[in-house]
């Protein structure tokens, strides 16, 4: 506290007011922004502990997307023969569940939030905003390598002369990944809150997304719907971002600039909705937890 | 010139008793749906009404207390189980928000409510005194300046890239501590984390408190020990059930709260209503302090035995039941513990009791307590399985040492006890 020797020439300047009201919007942004020592301290903390004792260790990053990929190819495509847009299975597939699960832990990990560090919240106060923001980070890490490996398998059928179309709306990709954060903690927060409460919406967390997976063009492209099946897809905020990325990436797809808009507005709504239960749960949730 | 730089000012909190809500959203909602038709809650139990129920259910863990503590202050809690101590500092340290008041801070306040919290096991012991150390308000930098401190004062500088958990118990506590320490905060609150460590690094934790209060930093000291409050503060404030009962120098506040009339003379009644529902099927009726002749005493003469008896009753048989005593001088030191069962054969025998109504009597010997106050718990509990019961201060009571072995002198001799010892002595 840097400030506190020069506010205490006036008596009347108190550092922290403790009090039951405050206002329900305010994320106190300030001080997340002074607690960035915390968060990244957070992200190494999840890194480093969460496959110590494992013999691959960080190569789960990879074998994940891989191995989901890969059952995706057999099922969807090989067995089911679903349409991908005549690109190859695998990269169709790739491109979905990547940036879909991306969006999916971060909002079943920000989900856990509160009853996970029930004890370290119930002893320090700390910005509690630091651990989602940090789970959004390690997640973003984690994105960043499957990306990277992605890249390989696209540098890899490109030079085998599948026809691709990476175009400039790559450079969207922050955006994109912003707008999938913004959802998974908007939502994961919302959640977060409730579960203080409501220890049901845990299980329907984990199984709803599930679901949200199948109502999201992940393994079918939006363009194979009949257009009564798209509209409804097209209400889930997930489909323009995911859509967006493979067009990005692949060539097909569609960019939609109208549903990027629904999509950012309704990811608005949420941190909106979540800041609010947030702050009201914050207060009094060692409480009841 | 002194400022202040904590007022807190007419803070209640209310605690929910019981369980919160129903626990689970369809119950819940089933209880809401219900409310909207006009129909009574399906959940509630009958003969409950449901505006009873939500009055019933609140307890004012805090009522309308207010204090103010000048920079540089040590001040002292005092009260007793459950009457607002740790709600007090749970508030300061902002880990939950009143129910109503305010309370104002300047500088940065630090809890020790309890040492080690956010320690990773898997992590290292570098590591963890960057997390903890971040968790606690600390910045990178600062970690950074003090980490050798750190390490000198916790003494595991060898291990200091192992795996806390491969620590052990002490090492665990010695890093932890000396994390906090090194806050250098402007407010430190401690809730008897002194409690921790072996003799030499309490020694050493103390000597640090005494440091932080030396650079004209304030401390909130929570404790039962009233050795320590004694020694460690200046003034302290009394909590009875919520209430600010007094404000005074530590010897006058100490004074009021061991004289409270929480414990009675000779004797110890519980009413009906005293008694914590979470007792069931325990239900302590009284804890009697009897001389030779069976008399309820509050002063008993050092060269004779006494006896303590509990009177309870069991609603439903228990098995592995066991009553225990808690002897403890006034000032907060440990005297002696003992059970009713702690002989083998009687263990044996009483392994599980029936329904009814009992009385364990416990004789102590002549010759063994020196003068002075002395409180006695009680505690009933099947170990490890459930304590029913516990009221650390029961009774309080005088030992008189007239007769005593040394009272030729009349010099005060320090000890709670006070036996008379076979000595001899030879020429050579």
């Amino acid at each position: 506290m840097a400030g506190s020797k020069i506010e205490q020439t006036n008596p009347d300047k108190w550092d922290m007011v403790i009090s039951p009201q405050r206002n329900l919007l305010d994320l106190r942004l300030r001080e997340l922004w002074h607690s960035r020592d915390l968060i990244m301290l957070f992200v190494r903390r999840d890194f480093v502990s969460v496959y110590k004792q494992t013999i691959l260790g960080p190569l789960w990053y990879l074998i994940q997307p891989l191995l989901t990929t890969i059952v995706f190819t057999v099922v969807f495509g090989n067995i089911a023969k679903l349409p991908t847009d005549g690109l190859p299975s695998f990269l169709f597939y790739m491109s979905g569940t990547l940036i879909f699960s991306y969006f999916a832990s971060c909002l079943t990990k920000t989900s856990e939030t509160f009853v996970n560090n029930a004890n370290l919240f119930g002893k320090v106060y700390f910005h509690r905003l630091t651990v989602p923001v940090s789970i959004l980070i390690s997640n973003l890490i984690a994105f960043g390598i499957q990306f990277g490996f992605f890249l390989v398998f696209m540098a890899y059928f490109f030079l085998r002369g599948t026809q691709l179309h990476p175009n400039w709306w790559i450079l969207f990709t922050p955006v994109l990944l912003l707008m999938m954060a913004g959802l998974g903690l908007g939502f994961g927060i919302i959640v977060s809150s409730l579960t203080t409460k409501y220890r049901d919406l845990r299980f329907l967390v984990q199984f709803g997304v599930q679901l949200l997976q199948y109502i999201t063009p992940v393994i079918y492209p939006l363009s194979s719907m009949s257009p009564k099946y798209q509209a409804l897809i097209r209400l889930n905020p997930l489909t323009s971002v995911v859509e967006a990325f493979r067009y990005a990436y692949l060539g097909s797809g569609s960019i939609n600039l109208l549903q990027l808009g629904y999509s950012f507005a309704i990811m608005l709504i949420a941190i909106a909705v979540g800041a609010v239960i947030f702050n009201r749960v914050e207060a009094t949730f060692m409480d009841t937890v | 010139m002194s400022s202040t730089v904590i007022q807190v000012e007419n803070v209640s909190k209310a605690y929910r008793l019981g369980q919160i809500s129903s626990g689970t959203l369809s119950d819940d909602i089933k209880g809401w749906w219900a409310k909207a038709r006009g129909k009574p809650n399906p959940l509630l139990k009958i003969g409950q009404d449901d505006h009873h129920n939500r009055e019933g259910e609140y307890i004012w863990a805090l009522n309308d207390v207010s204090f103010t503590v000048e920079q540089g202050r040590v001040l002292g809690i005092i009260g007793r189980n459950g009457a607002g101590k740790s709600t007090v500092l749970k508030i300061l340290s902002r880990v939950t928000a009143p129910t109503s008041g305010s309370v104002k801070v300047k500088g940065r306040i630090a809890s020790l409510l309890e040492v080690g919290t956010g320690f990773h096991p898997e992590l290292t012991g570098r590591e963890n005194i960057y997390l903890n150390g971040a968790i606690l308000g600390m910045k990178r930098a600062e970690i950074d300046r003090k980490f050798d401190e750190i390490v000198d004062f916790s003494e595991v500088e060898q291990f200091i890239d192992t795996p806390v958990k491969r620590y052990s118990s002490g090492m665990y506590v010695r890093l932890a501590f000396a994390v906090a320490a090194h806050l250098e905060p402007e407010i430190l609150v401690v809730d008897e984390v002194l409690a921790v460590g072996d003799a030499e690094f309490q020694r050493k934790s103390l000597g640090k408190m005494g440091d932080v209060a030396q650079q004209g930093r304030t401390v909130l000291f929570v404790s039962h020990n009233m050795s320590a409050i004694l020694r460690l503060t200046q003034e302290a404030i009394v909590l009875e059930k919520g209430h600010l009962a007094i404000r005074a120098a530590s010897p006058e506040a100490v004074d009021y709260y061991l004289s409270a009339k929480d414990a009675r003379a000779g004797e110890r009644i519980w009413e009906k209503d005293e008694i914590p529902p979470a007792a069931a099927p325990f239900r302590p009726a009284a804890l009697r302090l009897l001389d030779q002749k069976g008399q309820v005493v509050e002063t008993v003469r050092s060269v004779e035995p006494f006896t303590v008896e509990m009177e309870y009753y069991l609603d439903a048989p228990l098995t592995g039941l066991r009553i225990g005593l808690y002897l403890n001088s006034a000032r907060g030191d440990q005297v002696l513990t003992t059970f009713d069962t702690d002989e083998g054969a009687r263990f044996e025998k009483y392994a599980s009791r029936p329904a009814g109504h009992f009385v364990s009597r416990c004789e102590f010997p002549k010759d063994l307590l020196n003068d002075g106050r002395y409180i006695l718990g009680v505690n009933a509990s099947s170990y490890r399985i459930r304590r029913y019961f516990m009221d650390e201060k029961a009774l309080a009571f005088n030992v008189d040492t007239s007769g005593a072995p040394g009272m030729q002198w009349s010099e005060p001799r320090p000890g709670a006890l006070r036996p008379r010892l076979e000595w001899k002595i030879e020429k050579k």
